[in-house]
């Protein structure tokens, strides 16, 4: 528990686009650092657009043009060592892709190829990790751990398209566990399903981390399934972790305005308040404003909040906050 | 503006630009042209190129470079024609079955997917033989146009098919917004992109398939068009003579033409398609 | 089932009616053009110099009447027009009198056929793999020339192609002969001789015909594998480490197909006119040469009967095509 299993440095990752001949920066994962540990479900929350997907690929490493890493490291913590992801050549990503580190990723509804049934994909994912398995031995492997994940028994003779939304999401999700990785990256799986299907999905996310012991970062602006799953979350504005905490903590106590504004916008029980969410629209990541980008929709600016950027600083053990509000300087660092 | 500089980035469109630019002053040339022609023996016959007669003279006895700007001018007068009447019947046909649905859009779908399964060549060809005395250039236009329409309409269609669908539909339906108005204003201007650029190839089109029925003598053979040149210089046996002025001419102008409204096109559709408009910068 | 119903039968029924539209079509069109056919005929046969006596000439608009088909009412012909049709009788070619239009027709089919087929399976096939490969590679510059070289090519009509290949190697440099099937005289026998001789004189119109299939092809695919890259499978398998040999092949391409094959269906009509065409311009004696010969001596029947021929020909290759769709696409084998 003490060192992390993911950890990233000074992450600075952009979209970086030509069009017809002017040049446009998006700003999508600027300068993140994050520490994940093992046996944990971390999450993280925010709006459409602050980069929390782009995040997610860079904790894959799956950094392609026109996405750039501008700067900084991604650090995975295998057999005892740490390594630089960021420096791995593509085979070497390959060999830690779903034996460590796997993917579920957003709109796993058409993530199967349509033509194959289910059993060939599941077989093309599976060659190309740990080969000395032969065709049968990879058939059986997938079988358990459909029967094991609680899915009906010969559902990999079916199309994808045979199969409900929801089916095919805890099929992908069966895809993604079927090597036992020690850390799965989950982008939105519970958005665009309903509300039933939402909750066996979380459950089966739940089930898995149990049974293996591992990590999961859980990506979703659904606050509710936060709430339901995770174990801290990382608030995203904008580019940037602007509160990390317990899942208690953020709840309960949140401190930076916008987890406030977050936070108050979820119905409580038995609260008929009017909910109020946080005025104004999230900033274009291509034009971000000066200082903390918050800052335009913060009640309570001061004048450091438009010259200055709040770094990331540890306000109690196990709760990180970036904004002035915490004082200037007198709390120690993070380092 | 810069659209217009935009497009200049693409070599394409610069090629057909500047082609077209060529084969508009020919086509406008026409009208200043010494020479009538449909008279023959005007000038000595069968003469190289020289700078009294630019390309050359043909069999007819007509100089060629002046023919030349006739032929121009008439292919693009029947291409005009054919392409803007079959694009009318286009939007027409693929309003109605896109907005309506239903029956209408299946018998409607059903006769246009019948012209393009058929082989339109042999259907235009009995045609032509029919009308032979008829053809001229408005004739000829409108039958093209006819058996034009087909792909396009299925086009347009499934544009309206999605934007049916959008919100903004409902809202004008709630409010009150009648079907033609409706139509007509809130798609129009998503189709209209697509209908130039289809303009552009129905005209390519019409032009290749008014050449093939000249070449088979189905069209009147005294009005110049790129065609009726051809079909002229293959029945004087121009090749066999070593007359490549001739010959050369009308193909040349009919191979730059196709090019250049290809080009021309394919840049202003992919000019106008966000996703190939942003180009990715490579690692 | 319900493949049957939804699709099938209404592929059928559809098959029928467009033949039977096509039909009525090539029925019409005499009768509704303001010229009397049998009129034109007679000015036509007049034209070239043959003269007849006042009391020949009504045996012969009798005679013509009869061949054209032209007695009775519309309706009493369209029910014998029907009834030739289905006895296979196309009437006899006006200019070869009195050899009846099948046999002509016969005769030349096979010289057609050959050549329509090989180039057909040749432009399509090469034109999609290598489209679809240029697709998937499309930043490397082989994929960028070949894609220039389509973009001249491919606007071209099959006339103006045809006939600046036959400037171009039977005029500029020799290598091809100008018009034929085969060397005059020359008697078909199954000898080497007489095959190389065929294919020597194929060579330049199947040219044609193959590299003018191959640029569209090779464009369209190219399109849409650059479409079907960018689709969430794709990307997944991509993520998940499959590898790239099976991610181009069942993946990309086969996906890619889907539509190619619908496209086929669609264009073979057009590719068929193309083929008559080309013909025209290098006196390859198939169904195009026929076509020219009985336009330049006016032979109606020939005419009609090509035609006729032609749109069930087509059709039913098109039902044929339309049919091998549901062996590549599983969403429309089992709805």
């Amino acid at each position: 528990m003490n060192m992390p299993i993911l950890r990233t440095e000074k992450l600075k990752a952009h979209y970086v686009l030509d069009m017809r001949g002017t040049q446009k920066v998006v700003k999508a994962v600027d300068e993140v650092n994050l520490e994940i540990y093992e046996n944990e479900v971390y999450g993280i929350a925010g709006e459409s657009g602050c980069g929390k997907t782009t995040l997610l690929k860079a904790l894959f490493a799956a950094i392609e043009p026109p996405l750039r890493l501008i700067d900084g490291k991604v650090y995975y913590r295998t057999n005892g060592g740490e390594t630089d992801v960021t420096s791995l050549s593509a085979g070497e990503k390959r060999e830690l892709r779903w034996e460590y580190i796997s993917y579920v990723p957003q709109g796993s509804m058409s993530v199967l190829n349509p033509v194959l049934k289910l059993k060939e994909s599941y077989q093309d994912f599976l060659a190309s990790h740990a080969s000395n398995r032969t065709q049968e031995e990879a058939r059986e492997i997938a079988k358990k751990h459909i029967v094991d994940l609680g899915l009906p028994r010969n559902i990999l003779e079916a199309y994808p398209h045979q199969l409900s939304g929801g089916m095919r999401q805890r099929v992908t999700i069966a895809l993604a566990t079927i090597l036992r990785p020690r850390i799965i990256i989950c982008d939105e799986p519970t958005t665009a399903l309903d509300v039933v299907v939402q909750r066996g999905v979380v459950q089966l996310l739940k089930v898995i981390q149990k049974n293996l012991e591992n990590t999961i970062v859980l990506v979703t602006h659904d606050m509710g399934v936060q709430a339901n799953i995770a174990d801290r979350v990382g608030i995203m504005y904008a580019g940037k972790i602007v509160e990390e905490s317990t899942t208690e903590k953020i709840y309960g106590k949140p401190f930076h305005p916008y987890t406030q504004y977050l936070i108050n916008s979820l119905p409580k029980f038995g609260d008929k308040s009017v909910r109020e969410s946080a005025p104004g629209s999230p900033p274009s990541l291509s034009n971000l404003p000066s200082g903390c980008s918050f800052h335009p929709r913060c009640p309570h600016v001061m004048n450091i909040c438009t010259e200055q950027t709040p770094e990331l600083i540890r306000l109690e053990s196990n709760h990180r906050v970036a904004c002035w509000l915490t004082g200037d300087g007198e709390n120690d660092k993070d380092s | 503006m810069k659209t217009l500089r935009d497009l200049f980035r693409d070599y394409r469109f610069c090629f057909s630009f500047g082609v077209l630019v060529i084969i508009l002053t020919l086509a406008f040339l026409s009208f200043f042209s010494p020479y009538d022609p449909t008279l023959w023996n005007a000038v000595p016959r069968d003469m190289k190129p020289s700078v009294e007669h630019w390309l050359g003279t043909d069999s007819n006895g007509q100089d060629i470079f002046w023919v030349a700007t006739f032929a121009v001018r008439n292919s693009l007068i029947i291409s005009l024609i054919a392409a803007l009447i079959s694009r009318v019947i286009a939007i027409l046909v693929g309003m109605v079955a896109g907005y309506k649905g239903g029956s209408t859009d299946r018998v409607l779908m059903f006769i246009s997917d019948s012209l393009l399964v058929i082989p339109l060549f042999l259907i235009m060809v009995m045609l032509a033989m029919m009308v032979r005395e008829y053809m001229n250039l408005v004739v000829l236009g409108v039958m093209l146009a006819v058996f034009g329409w087909a792909w396009d309409a299925r086009t347009i269609r499934s544009i309206i098919l999605s934007l049916r669908e959008r919100e903004f539909t409902q809202t004008a339906v709630l409010s009150g917004t009648g079907t033609v108005k409706l139509v007509w204003n809130e798609y129009m201007p998503f189709a209209t992109p697509f209908v130039f650029s289809t303009l552009i190839n129905n005209m390519s089109w019409a032009i290749g398939l008014e050449i093939t029925l000249a070449f088979l003598g189905l069209v009147d053979l005294n009005i110049p068009t790129l065609g009726t040149m051809l079909n002229w210089a293959i029945t004087y046996q121009a090749i066999l003579l070593g007359r490549w002025w001739w010959v050369l001419t009308p193909v040349i102008l009919a191979l730059l033409l196709f090019i250049a409204l290809y080009w021309l096109s394919v840049s202003i559709s992919e000019y106008l398609d966000p996703r190939t408009r942003i180009q990715r910068v490579g690692a | 089932m319900n493949f049957v119903k939804q699709y099938l039968i209404p592929r059928l029924i559809q098959y029928v009616l467009v033949i039977w539209l096509g039909i009525t079509v090539v029925f019409l069109i005499p009768r509704i053009t303001p010229n009397d056919p049998v009129m034109s005929m007679i000015g036509m046969m007049r034209a070239r110099g043959s003269t007849l006596e006042p009391g020949a000439m009504d045996g012969i608009i009798r005679d013509l009447t009869e061949m054209y088909g032209l007695e009775g009412s519309w309706l009493d012909q369209y029910w014998a027009f029907w009834g030739r049709l289905f006895r296979g009788d196309f009437g006899v070619s006006f200019f070869q009198f009195p050899t009846s239009v099948n046999q002509l027709i016969a005769t030349a089919l096979p010289w057609t056929l050959g050549l329509l087929l090989t180039t057909l399976l040749i432009s399509w096939i090469s034109g999609n793999i290598i489209g679809g490969l240029a697709g998937y590679y499309s930043r490397k510059g082989w994929s960028r020339t070949l894609d220039v070289f389509a973009m001249v090519i491919r606007p071209l009509p099959y006339y103006i192609f045809a006939f600046t290949l036959l400037l171009l190697f039977a005029w500029v440099v020799r290598w091809f002969p100008i018009t034929g099937g085969a060397s005059m005289g020359a008697i078909p026998t199954f000898t080497w001789a007489y095959i190389k001789d065929v294919l020597w004189h194929a060579a330049l119109p199947a040219l044609s015909l193959t590299i003018l299939g191959w640029a569209v092809n090779f464009q369209i695919m190219k399109l849409i594998v650059q479409n079907v890259n960018a689709e969430s499978f794709v990307q997944y398998a991509k993520m998940g480490g499959v590898t790239e040999d099976r991610i181009v092949g069942k993946y990309v391409i086969r996906n890619a197909m889907l539509p190619q094959i619908t496209g086929l269906a669609l264009s073979l009509g057009q590719i068929f006119s193309g083929a008559l065409i080309t013909e025209i311009v290098f006196g390859y004696p198939g169904l195009g040469m026929l076509l020219y010969n009985s336009i330049v001596r006016a032979d109606y029947n020939m005419i009609m009967g090509i035609t006729l021929l032609s749109i069930v020909g087509i059709s039913t290759a098109i039902l044929i095509v339309d049919l091998t769709y549901p062996l590549f696409d599983p969403r429309v084998r089992y709805t």
